[in-house]
């Protein structure tokens, strides 16, 4: 399996760590609503064909990615950056 | 008299083997049952038997998708052992074994259980400190166990390497001698045939479509072959359980479907007869009776249903074996498969009542279902009958995660990825 980082171009999922199902809403942090915490840290969506999961290009630019692929054929459609086009900046380019 | 015996055998061989009865009957599904059981594979069939032989309740459809035995239990490294830490996973998965000990006898069909110990192996002095930590508390709870050195070690499997400049030299390993392996595919047909004789119907290419409800009450399955009621719906699918699940309208459940790799080497004479496992890293072998090294490792990590891996795992889990017992380098391998594993956020099962009224959930096996198929029968079957969990059962709730009360056995928290 290829992943098609946005800085790195593809590479092997070796260089990635997965990290789950991207599905998931984080309360806010003073949340006390204990089945909204619990829903975020336990439940899971876990389709079978396309599922919007993170990824970390951890053995490489160490991006934070959002990646949709089918869990029946393994089949990536599409690979952005987790917090939107903001971070797809040229690599150097300053705030 | 035993249906399968010397004596069947004799008379057979003398007749052209004109008397064997097929070990399950075909039957067309009936418009209701007292009791549904979707999935075919050991886990539903043993719940089957168990009702039946257990309970008297032979009123019963196992409806299977494929064909039997074409799932998990067709697919795994065959290890069974009960070398837990936690008192609620050792007590269960030591009934289990308690099971196997006697389950070939019980079912007058040879699952070939052959109790040839599994070696967990330590790497360094912390390790086999904890290794013995786990030893005790298994001890403690009248469980097998024992701690073993390096040299009894070498006495037990001369191919290892033992030496210091191992990469990861071997400073011990924790032995359970009553673990062993068993023969998958006679595990399924033996608990098949077992439960077609008492009156289970055992229906296959019986795909579920939906589920029947009145109000929120299951109340039956549609198929392919046509709806079936039941006034109790017990689901055994394993890594399908997301699938089946959204079915019933449960989107959300505290699992991830993940791909499991299996190899499988050339045959070789015999020259390992235990299990063993690799403690820096994760690989487990043993060696078949066929004499072909069957091996496996970590989950690939990501969610899948596709039944098939990536090549990291297979390397890793070649390199550890090589680095175990170098002297395997020019041994290739024939087969390489993969099955679902229904990953929990705390890497132990869910055996319970419920989600929805009428139904009843036995999932959550991770990668470790094979050895509890007996145990999971026999505790599934009676929360279905007496609609409460065994005290065997009790723990593996599915609400457990709402309620802080996990069972995870290595402290990896909601990262199924990591058990």
């Amino acid at each position: 399996m290829l992943i098609t980082c946005p800085y790195c171009g593809p590479r092997d999922l070796s260089e990635f760590t997965y990290q789950g199902d991207g599905n998931r809403t984080r309360p806010a942090p003073a949340s006390q609503d204990l089945d909204a915490w619990n829903a975020y840290v336990y439940d899971r969506l876990n389709p079978a064909g396309d599922h919007n999961e993170i990824w970390q290009h951890s053995g490489g630019c160490r991006s934070h990615l959002r990646v949709v692929r089918n869990t029946l054929t393994h089949e990536i459609s599409s690979v952005g950056f987790v917090r939107g086009d903001a971070h797809a900046r040229k690599p150097g380019a300053r705030k | 008299m035993a249906e399968y015996s010397a004596l069947a055998l004799v008379r057979n061989a003398l007749n052209g083997n004109r008397d064997w009865k097929p070990a399950w009957r075909k039957p067309e599904p009936k418009a209701s049952y007292d009791v549904i059981v979707i999935g075919g594979g050991g886990h539903g069939l043993a719940t089957a038997y168990y009702l039946a032989k257990e309970h008297g309740v032979t009123n019963v459809a196992v409806v299977e998708k494929g064909w039997l035995g074409s799932g998990n239990v067709g697919r795994n490294t065959v290890t069974v052992r009960s070398n837990y830490l936690l008192p609620s996973n050792t007590r269960f998965y030591e009934h289990s074994m308690k099971m196997w000990e006697g389950l070939s006898h019980d079912l007058n069909y040879n699952v070939m259980f052959s109790q040839r110990g599994c070696l967990n192996l330590a790497h360094t002095p912390a390790q086999l400190d904890d290794y013995a930590r786990r030893g005790n508390a298994m001890r403690h709870l009248g469980v097998d166990a024992e701690l073993m050195t390096p040299s009894e070690i070498k006495r037990l499997m001369p191919a290892i390497d033992i030496s210091a400049k191992a990469r990861f030299p071997i400073f011990g390993g924790l032995m359970q001698p009553r673990a062993g392996t068993a023969r998958h595919d006679a595990v399924a047909w033996g608990y098949a045939r077992g439960a077609d004789r008492r009156g289970v119907d055992i229906i296959e290419n019986c795909e579920v479509t939906g589920f029947l409800r009145e109000g929120e009450r299951i109340v039956g399955v549609t198929t392919v072959r046509g709806d079936i009621r039941a006034k109790k719906v017990a689901v055994a699918v394993a890594g399908s359980t997301g699938r089946v699940m959204q079915m019933a309208g449960i989107e959300r459940l505290p699992i991830e479907s993940h791909v499991l790799q299996a190899f499988v080497t050339e045959s070789l004479k015999p020259f390992l007869d235990t299990v063993v496992t690799f403690g820096m890293g994760h690989c487990y072998v043993n060696q078949s009776d066929k004499g072909g090294l069957v091996c496996g490792g970590d989950i690939d990590g990501y969610n899948s249903y596709a039944q098939r891996g990536n090549l990291p795992i297979v390397e890793d889990v070649m390199s550890e074996m090589l680095a175990l017992f170098p002297g395997l380098g020019p041994v290739r391998v024939l087969r390489a498969w993969g099955g679902l594993c229904d990953m929990t956020m705390d890497g132990s099962p869910i055996i319970t009542t419920g989600p929805l009224p009428g139904m009843y959930l036995n999932c959550g096996w991770c990668y470790g279902g094979f050895k509890a198929t007996p145990a999971s029968g026999w505790c599934f079957a009676h929360t279905i009958v007496r609609d409460e969990p065994h005290e065997l059962n009790a723990a593996f709730t599915l609400d457990r995660f709402h309620h802080g009360i996990l069972i995870d056995e290595k402290g990896q928290g909601a990262t199924p990825r990591l058990h």
